[in-house]
């Protein structure tokens, strides 16, 4: 690409007079008639985008034998059989499930504020030996695929004993793996002036004190953006469970669910459905009340 | 500055004269032991969890292991085995149309959405979680069993091409030609995700270029491509990369419309789908290792072109 300022910034400015002519107005209303179009265009994509989730929701409440010739989005009778029905139709109670997987969330969720916030101070603030080469292995971490380690690691936890147990999708988190969190936190500490760490340092304070007292306050955003991007993609996670969580008692939701396929052969999709809405609304809720961290998050570490 | 942006932007300054350099090593120790410290946990757990099983990965990958007795050393029989193997090449195969599909077409879609949202539309806020939503849900198993209801036999999208008046009895994720469609039009819907991003790059550029474009008199094409374009590159570029990465990791998906199997007739079988079924269905630990192997090499190979092309795309204001 070329230059581009040089390109579209003129060195002097040409006003053009605001015309009010006839062809001016003409423009508006096309201008006004474009924006219609846009917004029945978007309009349109979101009701598209939005049907499968509304017509899941929907259906969720309709007898099974309704649910496939009903393409519409009204109940006409309302039954929450489906809801009874599939809280028992595997194996455990779906609460059951539920308290699993929220067990291994709360563990993410901790290990990763801890562990990821830990080395983003190393990162942004401390200055170490080597620091640019641990730095730059950071950064590629997060572009690896999992499954380079996933053999390995299996061996590892089969060896220790720790297969189908919540281990091993709970402790790689105390230990900063998922480095997409660090990087996101070093950005955000970047952000902060670094007077109010050398005030604290000239007030006597340690690192540890300075982390503590000073960082993590003002850390709040970042903290609360790793925190629900943690709990929605542990929340969903299916391939770690799927591999390390054996017995039926162990399950997390996103594998219990998957009994569905099994157990009913596909017959009551309406129970499925039930407990498939059960499943998404953490999700929702964690999405609806933190939406604007998300965004946040992804733009600030999207951003240029 | 994003992830990728960055690690293309580390450079090491020499330090000129040993006063400096001396200076400069001091500088560099200030708070070394601190800084460990802090680095601990991580440290800890890219030696355990990552660079650990790396290393054990490649050297599984040239044994014959299936977790009962001890590695059995093959030399290369694992990787020439893959170069036979009809069903690792038809699930290459696979994902190759699946991310080279789905991936550019999910980025089109961003776009394009994000610019009409950067119009300043009535609602931006409420079109923006219409659109974001899907992405935080798309990976869950739920979304993936409705997406299988929604295209089976007597799918709800057969029921409204049916309100058509259209004969619809083919089962989309039952008929091998369409499976794989299916599995690309759950990824297109999860573009919120960029789009957010896309959204939030938009409003960083200067409204005062199009301004100036405008004044000189250049059309809406002109303005799109010689301004937004050039300006959006580097975020273009980070969403290419990582989307082309997690899409060649995408596992869930295909595994639950398929029930596991990869079907039917194989049309669905996902590189990292496959691979499970040879390390974790029929436990081999040494294949599924060499397998892992080729999948980093393959994305390695992918990011690093992507890399050396954005020399002649992606445009850096600083």
């Amino acid at each position: 690409m070329t230059d581009l300022r040089t390109k579209t910034v003129p060195e002097e400015r040409v006003v053009r007079p605001a015309a009010e002519t006839p062809a001016h107005n003409r423009l508006v209303m096309l201008g006004r008639g474009r924006s219609l179009l846009m917004d029945a265009l978007l309009i349109l994509a979101s009701l598209v985008i939005i049907y499968p989730l509304l017509w899941m929701l929907v259906s969720s409440f309709r007898p099974t034998d309704v649910i496939f010739r009903s393409p519409g989005l009204w109940v006409n009778d309302l039954v929450l059989t489906n809801y009874t029905q599939g809280w028992h139709a595997l194996g455990n109670p779906f609460g059951h499930y539920l308290m699993n997987s929220a067990l291994v969330v709360i563990g993410a969720v901790a290990g990763n504020l801890l562990s990821c916030s830990l080395a983003a101070y190393a990162f942004a603030r401390l200055r170490f030996r080597l620091k640019t080469l641990w730095f730059s292995i950071m950064l590629v971490t997060i572009m690896l695929p999992i499954h380079v380690v996933v053999v390995p690691q299996y061996i590892l936890f089969n060896q220790l004993g720790w297969v189908n147990t919540f281990i091993p999708l709970v402790l790689p988190k105390f230990m900063a793996t998922d480095a997409f969190f660090v990087f996101l936190m070093v950005q955000f500490i970047r952000g902060i002036p670094r007077e109010l760490d050398e005030a604290a340092r000239i007030d006597g304070c340690g690192h540890w004190r300075i982390f503590a007292r000073v960082m993590l306050p003002l850390m709040g955003p970042a903290l609360a953006t790793t925190a629900i991007f943690t709990f929605i993609w542990t929340w969903s996670d299916f391939f770690t469970s799927l591999i390390y969580l054996t017995s039926p008692e162990k399950y997390t939701v996103p594998v219990a669910l998957r009994g569905f396929l099994d157990s009913t052969s596909g017959s009551n999709w309406g129970a499925m459905f039930a407990m498939s809405i059960v499943s998404l609304v953490p999700i929702f809720l964690a999405f609806l009340f933190g939406q604007k961290f998300l965004v946040k998050g992804i733009a600030t570490t999207g951003g240029k | 500055m994003s992830a990728i942006s960055e690690l293309s932007h580390i450079k090491v300054t020499k330090a000129k004269s040993p006063e400096e350099r001396l200076a400069r090593r001091k500088e560099a120790t200030r708070d070394n032991k601190a800084g460990y410290l802090f680095l601990l946990p991580w440290l800890v757990g890219l030696v355990v969890i990552t660079i650990g099983p790396m290393i054990a990965s490649l050297y599984l990958s040239f044994t014959n292991y299936s977790l009962i007795q001890a590695p059995e050393w093959t030399g290369l029989a694992n990787y020439a085995r893959m170069l036979d193997d009809a069903r690792l090449h038809h699930s290459l195969k696979v994902t190759f149309i699946y991310v080279f599909v789905s991936v550019p077409l999910q980025l089109i879609l961003a776009l394009g959405i994000a610019l009409l949202l950067d119009k300043g539309m009535r609602g931006l806020a409420l079109y923006r979680s219409i659109f974001y939503l899907p992405s935080m849900l798309g990976g869950s198993v739920a979304i993936a069993l409705l997406w299988r209801q929604m295209f089976g036999t007597d799918g709800i999208v057969n029921q409204i091409l049916r309100l058509f008046g259209l004969e619809a009895t083919t089962g989309w994720i039952s008929d091998p030609k369409y499976a794989l469609g299916t599995i690309i039009l759950l990824h297109i819907w999860t573009f919120g995700s960029p789009m957010v991003i896309f959204l939030a790059g938009l409003r960083q550029i200067p409204g005062m270029y199009y301004e100036a474009a405008s004044v000189d008199g250049a059309t809406r094409w002109v303005r799109f491509t010689q301004i937004t374009l050039p300006l959006l590159s580097p975020i273009i570029f980070f969403n290419l990369v990582l989307q082309i990465i997690g899409a060649f990791q995408s596992f869930t998906q295909a595994f639950v419309v398929s029930n596991g199997t990869g079907g039917p007739s194989d049309s669905t079988l996902f590189y990292t789908l496959y691979l499970y079924q040879r390390g974790f269905g029929q436990f081999q630990m040494g294949y599924a290792a060499a397998m892992a192997w080729l999948l980093v090499v393959i994305v390695g190979v992918l990011t690093a072109i992507n890399f050396f092309a954005s020399k002649y795309w992606v445009f850096y204001d600083d």
